[in-house]
């Protein structure tokens, strides 16, 4: 069940392809879970440094951007023995099906992690009709 | 000489900064490979290390904190968000699971004094070097 967490690095987000930054410092793409149900599809994705003031999650025309800033941490007059990870922001952008209800998107961060419920549309949800004899 | 250098000395050149940076590469996705999870970032001056880790979604009181001589060990586990037989997993992206990580601390540190919070997923380690471990400043008397 567990994952190889050894292949588990941050990777950069390509910021040339969107437009340009006004901000300094690095960004990051976030490791995301997507699943659905029959309801609805959940984007879970990791992003440690991140609350509920500094998430902005926006959507135009089918796509869907989370973008978090997190805010450099760093000890007053320390030395830094040693880095593994560097801090920076997250950014990342989904293609939404058709199928997904907008209006009824909703959101919450926990812990460093954002959970995204996307409601599926009416039409998209499975339909069973019933067969009447005469 | 131009002819030497040329033919013999500049191939080899070449050569060797093929071989370098074939070795750069090799060994930065080697050494990425082999990096412990979760990441940590330590700092340190002469009376206390500081680590940060980040561990989203981790339930702080299952995360465990233990201390031996200079060596500080981080557990955890991480349980999936959701499961069920009507799910439809599309991506799964996000470690889940246990781990164990070592951290070798600089010096021996003060177990009792140790603090610890975790906010926004992010888990900072504050240790105080241990009074028997601190540098002391021996005074010389002259006669």
């Amino acid at each position: 069940m567990a994952t190889d967490k050894t292949s588990v690095q941050k990777r950069e987000a390509d910021t040339r392809e969107v437009a340009e930054r006004t901000r300094s410092g690095k960004v990051f793409i976030p490791a995301v879970d997507i699943f659905e149900t029959n309801e609805a599809i959940f984007l879970i994705a990791d992003m440690p440094g991140v609350d509920e003031k500094s998430i902005n999650i926006n959507l135009e025309k089918n796509v869907l951007t989370i973008e978090g800033k997190v805010q450099h941490y760093e000890p007053e007059k320390m030395e830094l023995a040693y880095a593994e990870y560097n801090v920076g922001d997250y950014q990342r952008s989904f293609n939404l099906s058709d199928s997904i209800d907008q209006d009824k998107i909703d959101a919450t961060i926990k812990d460093g992690v954002l959970s995204v419920k996307l409601p599926k549309a009416e039409p998209a949800k499975p339909k069973t009709i019933s067969v009447k004899t005469k | 000489m131009v002819l030497n250098r040329m033919f013999f000395e500049e191939p080899w050149h070449e050569v060797e900064r093929i071989q370098n940076e074939m070795n750069r590469l090799f060994n930065s996705r080697l050494s990425r490979g082999r990096l412990a999870y979760p990441a940590v970032n330590v700092w340190n001056d002469s009376e206390k290390v500081i680590v940060t880790t980040e561990l989203p979604g981790y339930d702080p009181q299952k995360i465990d904190l233990s201390i031996l001589n200079d060596e500080l060990v981080i557990r955890g586990k991480r349980e999936p968000e959701k499961s069920g037989d009507d799910i439809q997993i599309h991506r799964q992206e996000r470690p889940i699971g246990d781990f164990e990580r070592t951290v070798a601390l600089p010096y021996r540190v003060d177990s009792e004094k140790v603090d610890a919070h975790y906010e926004k997923g992010v888990l900072t380690i504050t240790l105080p070097r241990a009074e028997s471990d601190k540098p002391r400043k021996i005074s010389i008397k002259s006669k």
